[in-house]
């Protein structure tokens, strides 16, 4: 073996049947791994099958019951945060460990500094991350407050963190979770320069496009169990899925049927812009029973302010809503006119963190009987229902009782599509629906929404994710800037045609 | 009228001299707020500071003494009221009011025990003015800043000190970050309970300071009551000052000067016809008044009055 070819083969990390036990529940189960020098591994698994466990025994933030870490080649004490920081491992949360009120400058200094040092050494860091920035295409303004920052912005300053403690290994949980098409493109094209100076990777994902595009080993996970490992250039999206979830994955079969009437119709409604999120301009509408409406789009085109529309939360400025009841728009009103919505963000406005499973249950429902009668409310009959919930929509939990914030994302969503769905609604909002979620959730979620669709529901699907749109609507609308697309029929525009309506053209001529 | 009082340089004096225990108290409630703990025992802390620092010069030590031990009482109760929020996580408020409560009534009881037969309270001889020479000359400025007692001068180097420590070291920068996210604290293995505790035990050291003012440098007694309420009127300033140490100072001096200033306006015609209460009433007023301006964009500590605790989601 010669030099060069022993430098290409060395091994930055080891892991050695590492197990961790949680009470009954194996959450890792011996699992092996090794990375190389200027390697990505893709870390590929549903919610739950152990990848944040394993990353964070790496991490030294739990101990491993058996096995061991080696980190370039010396054994990596456990249980240690700070030695697996001085290793070389830098680590980018999905929820992000920045304070919002500091600098950005502030936030990658603190614990670099000896505490009882005199003085922060600001102008020697700023001139070290000003480096960084430019070796790794992280442009980010140091004097900034974090608060101040996008998503995006602000996981660059979570890399900038690790990269600045002269991380060499740098693991990255579910990094495009958060972020726009633009955004991850900009991070892969940053982890790709990492990779290029000599730095090794651990990218965990739902995303297989993305597991295909960046990564060149693949590494599998389910219940706690390492269940593959493969070189990406000998497989696909689809060999990886069934993988993960131990069964072949067959996309929702959609079987085409007639539409009913138009439920919700608006017609040349505009709306004031939010800020830098433009308003609606002047756009038509019209979603039927037994149709799923999809809505394309690249985020912060008008979508919020269609969702928010739609659910009550704003009222058109001009223009009207058409079969609503003659109620002054209001979330009320679009309750009672039967609207149901999935939210966007289901930590912030989709449940309260730390209420129960019951509590939560009922969240828009306990003003009405039998939750609660003259005021009183009837936790039995919440209880009742919940349980109904859990077991119809597979939520897997404790039970009832405790706070929701234990579940998983995926769970979580469950519990918030049956809230949606059981009450039988004439007309679904589903805002971004599967963000965040695994494919075994993904494809229940979807076929829930199939389901209602086949049963005479209206259902408004707002995605990102083209792929997502084009598989499951029967019509299609583009939003861009606030206006929208004419109605396009299933399979009339390709996924490139739409595209070009996203980045805003064709809109002239439809004018 | 108005103005020939903020002319005499005896106001500005004033001024200055009852805004002293103010701006320690203050900022010993800001380091701890900046650390995430809401400190309420500032109220009995000030009272245990201002008995004890005079029961020790009353018993022979020199004042500089009395400050000193002011200081470990004021620490001492910080460290009861940290053990019970940081490590235990227990309810900031009600920890706070059972130490201010904790304290004055132990400040009352050790009095009674000490001196049972007294009346009227013993008098110790206090800090005198310390005159800055030439700078003193300088009109209304210069008796109001440099003829002051030694722990007025004390507590601007405190402001000084808090100031440069919280934004200029590391010390200051992992204790505003516990203030903001613990966790990003503890994910570079810094100990945010040590963090946190340190605050509230020198902040409260701090807060003893400014009670011995009064016993040490403003009046030259101990009597029941005297503390009066400045704790509080310290948390407001902390909010009045968006925890920065300077905007702080400025909020202590502005109420001290409405303090001095109604005092002055008592004597004037105007105060012949409105009952006095109305003129003890107004720096409060105007300081909430002042508050709701000022404070309406301020940026609160985002973990102030959160437990820390390591491994939970």
């Amino acid at each position: 073996m010669t030099a060069t070819d022993h430098k290409a083969q060395e091994i930055v990390l080891r892991l050695d049947r590492i197990t961790k036990r949680f009470g009954a529940l194996t959450a890792n189960d011996a699992i092996s791994l090794t990375l190389a020098r200027g390697e990505v591994i893709a870390l590929l698994g549903e919610n739950g099958a152990g990848k944040t466990t394993l990353m964070n025994i790496l991490f030294g933030q739990y101990t491993a019951d058996e096995g061991q870490v080696e980190v370039f080649g010396k054994p990596l004490p456990p249980g240690n945060p700070r030695a697996a920081l001085a290793a070389g491992l830098g680590m980018v949360h999905q929820h992000f460990t920045l304070a919002d009120n500091l600098t950005v400058l502030e936030n990658i200094q603190l614990g670099t500094v000896p505490l009882w040092r005199a003085a922060l050494g600001q102008a020697k860091a700023r001139a070290k991350l000003a480096q960084l920035a430019a070796d790794f295409g992280l442009g980010v303004d140091p004097d900034a407050r974090v608060g101040s920052l996008t998503v995006g912005e602000r996981q660059r300053v979570e890399i900038l963190k690790a990269l600045y403690r002269d991380a060499r290994i740098l693991i990255l949980d579910e990094p495009t979770a958060v972020l726009t098409p633009q955004e991850s493109d900009a991070l892969f094209d940053t982890l790709r320069r990492a990779v290029a100076k000599g730095l090794s990777i651990i990218f965990i994902s739902h995303k297989l496009h993305e597991v295909m595009a960046l990564s060149s080993r693949v590494v599998v996970l389910r219940h706690g169990k390492l269940v593959g490992e493969v070189e990406t250039a000998g497989t696909d999206r689809h060999a990886l899925a069934a993988m993960m979830v131990g069964a072949e994955v067959t996309p929702p079969a959609v079987t085409p049927i007639t539409p009913g009437p138009a439920l919700l119709t608006l017609r040349e409604v505009s709306t004031p812009s939010i800020g830098a999120a433009p308003g609606l301009n002047a756009v038509n509408l019209a979603l039927r029973a037994g149709q799923i409406t999809g809505l394309a789009g690249v985020s912060g085109n008008g979508q919020a302010a269609l969702s928010d529309l739609i659910s009550g939360l704003i009222s058109p400025q001009s223009g009207s809503l058409e079969g609503v009841g003659r109620m002054r728009w209001s979330s009320r009103a679009a309750i009672a006119a039967g609207i149901a919505r999935i939210p966007e963000d289901r930590h912030k406005t989709g449940t309260i963190a730390d209420f129960s499973l019951t509590e939560n249950a009922i969240l828009e429902t306990y003003t009405q009987a039998p939750y609660s009668r003259w005021g009183l409310m009837n936790w039995h009959a919440a209880e009742e229902q919940t349980r109904h919930l859990i077991e119809t929509y597979d939520v897997r939990c404790p039970g009832p009782h405790g706070p929701i914030r234990q579940l998983s994302g995926g769970n979580m969503q469950k519990l918030i599509l049956g809230r949606v769905l059981d009450a039988a609604p004439r007309i679904i909002l589903a805002n971004q629906p599967v963000r965040g979620l695994d494919i075994g959730a993904i494809s229940y979620v979807h076929s829930q929404l199939l389901a209602a669709r086949n049963a005479g529901a209206a259902v408004f699907l707002i995605s990102e994710d083209l792929d997502e749109i084009m598989a499951l609507s029967d019509v299609v609308h583009v939003i861009s800037e606030g206006q929208l697309s004419p109605e396009f029929q299933r399979g009339e525009k390709t996924a490139a045609e739409l595209g070009l309506w996203m980045a805003g053209q064709g809109f002239d001529r439809a004018a | 009228m108005l103005f020939d009082i903020l002319l005499t340089a005896s106001f500005w004096a004033a001024a200055v001299r009852i805004a002293s225990p103010l701006i320690f108290a203050t900022m010993g409630e800001l380091i701890c707020e900046r650390a995430g703990v809401l400190n309420l025992g500032i109220e009995g802390i000030m009272v245990i500071g201002a008995f004890s620092g005079w029961m020790a010069v009353y018993l022979g030590m020199g004042l500089w003494g009395g400050v000193a031990v002011a200081m470990l009482a004021g620490m001492l109760f910080g460290l009861l009221h940290a053990m019970l929020t940081v490590p235990f996580g227990l309810s900031q408020h009600v920890v706070g009011l059972g130490v201010t409560l904790l304290a004055t009534s132990t400040s009352y009881f050790v009095y009674r025990l000490i001196l049972p037969e007294v009346t009227s309270p013993p008098k110790i001889t206090p800090f005198q003015p310390l005159e800055i020479p030439y700078l003193v000359d300088i009109p209304l400025v210069g008796p109001a800043l440099f003829a002051q007692t030694a722990l007025t001068y004390a507590a601007f180097a405190v402001v000084v000190i808090t100031a440069v420590t919280l934004y200029r070291t590391p010390l200051g920068l992992a204790i505003r970050a516990a203030g903001e996210n613990p966790g990003a604290v503890a994910a570079q293995g810094l100990s945010v309970t040590g963090l946190r505790m340190g605050a509230v035990i020198v902040g409260s050291g701090l807060m003893a300071v400014g009670g011995a003012f009064l016993t040490l440098s403003a009046f030259s007694s101990f009597f029941f009551e005297m503390v009066n309420g400045r704790g509080w009127i310290c948390i407001a300033l902390v909010v009045f000052g968006a925890w920065r140490p300077g905007k702080a100072l400025l909020g202590a001096l502005l109420f001290a000067g409405f303090d001095a200033l109604q005092i002055r306006l008592q004597q004037t015609p105007v105060g012949q016809v409105v009952p006095y209460q109305m003129f003890l009433m107004a720096p409060y007023i105007l300081s909430i008044l002042a508050l709701i301006l000022m404070s309406r964009r301020a940026q609160v500590p985002a973990a102030l009055m959160q437990p820390f605790n390591k491994g939970e989601r």
